[in-house]
């Protein structure tokens, strides 16, 4: 592996791996799909709850809802 | 402290301690008259101390399963104390050597107090010592509010919080001593690097473990910039600390690479410890602190999300800005260049998200200092990496590269944005820490704020000046073509500015001083209200509401 190898390396495949990765992670911030899940994100740390979630026994959990909120 | 460990913790740190302490008693033994000899004795010493602790807790009742209802506060009231101890301690050795830049007779005719090794203490005890315990502290605080999971265990944050104070102490050491690997930010000698080693990746697990145990779907966008933080931190300190020792009982070693290559992996590793440590980890502190203070969720979560991916990717490849002019191939140069300019638009993403949260919100800016250190955090993260991405064009580094005019541009970044972003946290989670209402004096607060806005501003104006002087005063040639200025000349010019630099730096340990001295009043004072999280802080407004702005989109 020679300096004229590695240059050629950095200069083709560098760009295009950086290009990939841009368009992979715009696509992903912006699907429409996401939207709830980082609006919910946005907001979750606005809770007033301070405490650690912890598995209750079977018999304490509330009916339905597992969700911790 | 140890009351809070279980059985078996209690053996596990027995056993931690005495490694440790035979690791210390090898060194000495090795390195006798050695600098090694004398840290063996300092890593002794912190062992024995830790085992008698561990001691005389040992039989204390075992903590029960109710612990497990609370999050696990301990290591970040500690990291947050001895944040503050290291800041005082960082800023007034940083202040000293301002003042024998003035005059030079105040080292006293010492070898340990010259400004060669007083330098690296101030810029290791505040980077590391202040920087590196406020992003442990707050790191244990964010992971387990946005995981709502406890720490694992008791054991492995203290030992990631205590091992990472027995480095910093053992590179300030060293350097009072004259050991040093002479690379910048990354000083310490083999020894202490390999500890390093130890405890980062202990870190690094210890965050795994507690995300795998998280309850929120989501990982919350700070987490993101804290890993970052982490993982990118101990890749860089392993590969740019690879060095072979002289002997195993010599505090000397040498670098693995050699000349251009040497200079080139250096950078690389010093641009991203900048990247890294002094931005990613409190870019995860602003994501938090900064909306919970201001009780807006963040402007746009989306655009955090791609400015995280474009200060990951793009800082990796911006070092060799600080190559210019020097053997290092012309091409990687502008390839540092491209970056660099490149790297002002997640920068500003961020900074802009900042601020953008706050609108709204800027009656409480107004009134609560501590969202005031965080938004001018902001705004100086928006003024230091615009200045970065300038300094970083070849023809703007010509004049600016090796002048005061970087060190007022690191002090942009470090007192402008590291240290206001951890102040305004700091003041955010002390409250919170120890369950008390507020802060035992508002006022102090904004006394602090104030005398941290001058000091910054007064320091990085007379080191702008200075700098550019400077470089202006290196380029000039007489009519015979030859340099119209010698160095004495420069410093002549300069000193004013020194002076200045001084008086600012000043302003800016004082503020801490009153920091220091109201959070210890805070702790110290039990009788105000004892209070839960909520009552801290501001009222979140109903996002709802028609007529409220919505936030996001």
């Amino acid at each position: 592996m020679d300096h004229d190898f590695t240059v050629w390396f950095s200069k083709s495949f560098g760009l295009f791996y950086l290009i990939a990765l841009s368009v992979i992670i715009v696509a992903y911030a912006f699907w429409p799909s996401n939207k709830k899940r980082f609006d919910d994100a946005a907001h979750s740390i606005l809770g007033d709850e301070d405490k650690p979630y912890r598995d209750l026994p079977i018999g304490d959990q509330p009916n339905g809802d597992k969700k911790w909120r | 402290m140890v009351a809070q460990l279980t059985k078996n913790e209690r053996q596990v740190a027995l056993l931690i301690l005495l490694a440790i302490s035979l690791w210390g008693i090898a060194m000495a033994v090795a390195g006798r008259g050695d600098p090694l000899g004398v840290h063996g004795a300092i890593v002794l010493l912190a062992g024995l101390g830790g085992i008698f602790a561990v001691i005389s807790g040992y039989y204390a009742p075992e903590p029960d399963d109710s612990r497990l209802d609370r999050y696990f506060d301990d290591p970040s009231r500690a990291g947050i104390v001895l944040a503050m101890v290291w800041v005082v301690a960082g800023l007034f050795v940083g202040d000293w050597i301002a003042w024998q830049l003035v005059n030079p007779n105040l080292t006293f005719d010492a070898a340990w107090s010259s400004f060669g090794r007083l330098r690296p203490v101030h810029t290791s005890g505040v980077i590391f010592g202040f920087g590196g315990n406020a992003l442990i502290a707050t790191s244990f605080y964010v992971l387990q509010r946005t995981s709502r999971a406890r720490l694992p265990d008791q054991l492995t944050p203290w030992f990631v919080l205590l091992g990472y104070n027995l480095f910093c102490v053992l590179a300030a050491t060293g350097y009072l001593m004259g050991v040093t690997q002479s690379k910048e930010y990354a000083e310490p000698e083999w020894y202490t690097d390999l500890w390093l080693d130890v405890v980062w990746i202990t870190y690094f697990v210890l965050y795994l473990r507690t995300l795998a145990r998280r309850k929120e779907p989501h990982i919350y966008v700070s987490n993101w910039y804290y890993m970052a933080f982490i993982l990118v931190v101990a890749m860089l300190h392993i590969v740019n600390s690879l060095a072979i020792p002289v002997s195993l009982g010599h505090a000397k070693s040498y670098s693995a690479f050699s000349g251009v290559q040497d200079a080139m992996t250096q950078w690389w590793y010093g641009h991203n410890a900048v990247a890294f440590f002094l931005t990613a980890g409190f870019l995860g502190m602003m994501y938090y602190y900064l909306p919970v203070r201001a009780g807006r969720p963040i402007f746009s979560y989306r655009l955090s999300i791609i400015s995280f991916w474009g200060i990951t990717f793009m800082y990796m490849w911006a070092g060799s800005h600080h190559l210019h002019y020097t053997a290092l191939p012309h091409w990687v140069q502008t390839l540092g260049v491209t970056f660099s300019v490149m790297l002002l638009v997640p920068s500003w993403a961020s900074a802009g998200n900042a601020l953008l949260t706050l609108n709204g919100a800027w009656h409480k800016v107004r009134d609560d200092a501590t969202l005031r250190f965080m938004m001018v955090a902001a705004v100086f993260y928006g003024i230091v990496t615009f200045e970065g991405s300038f300094m970083a064009i070849r023809p703007v580094n010509a004049l600016s590269h090796y002048t005061d005019w970087t060190v007022g541009h690191v002090h942009v970044g470090a007192l402008g944005w590291v240290a206001m972003i951890t102040f305004g946290a700091i003041y955010a989670s002390v409250p919170w820490l120890w369950k008390r209402q507020r802060m035992y004096s508002p006022r102090l607060v904004e006394v602090h704020f104030w005398l941290a806005l001058a000091g910054t501003v007064i320091y990085v104006f007379a080191m702008w000046n200075s700098g550019i002087i400077q470089g202006l005063m290196w380029r000039t040639y007489n009519e015979s073509g030859t340099l119209a200025y010698s160095f004495v000349d420069t410093l002549i010019a300069m000193r004013p500015y020194y002076i200045a630099r001084a008086i600012g730096g000043l302003l800016f340990l004082i503020g801490a001083l009153v920091a220091a001295y109201n959070i210890w009043m805070t702790i110290r004072t039990a009788d105000q209200p004892a209070d839960e999280r909520v009552g801290d802080r501001p009222v979140v407004p109903a996002l709802t509401g028609v007529s409220a702005p919505q936030p996001a989109e």
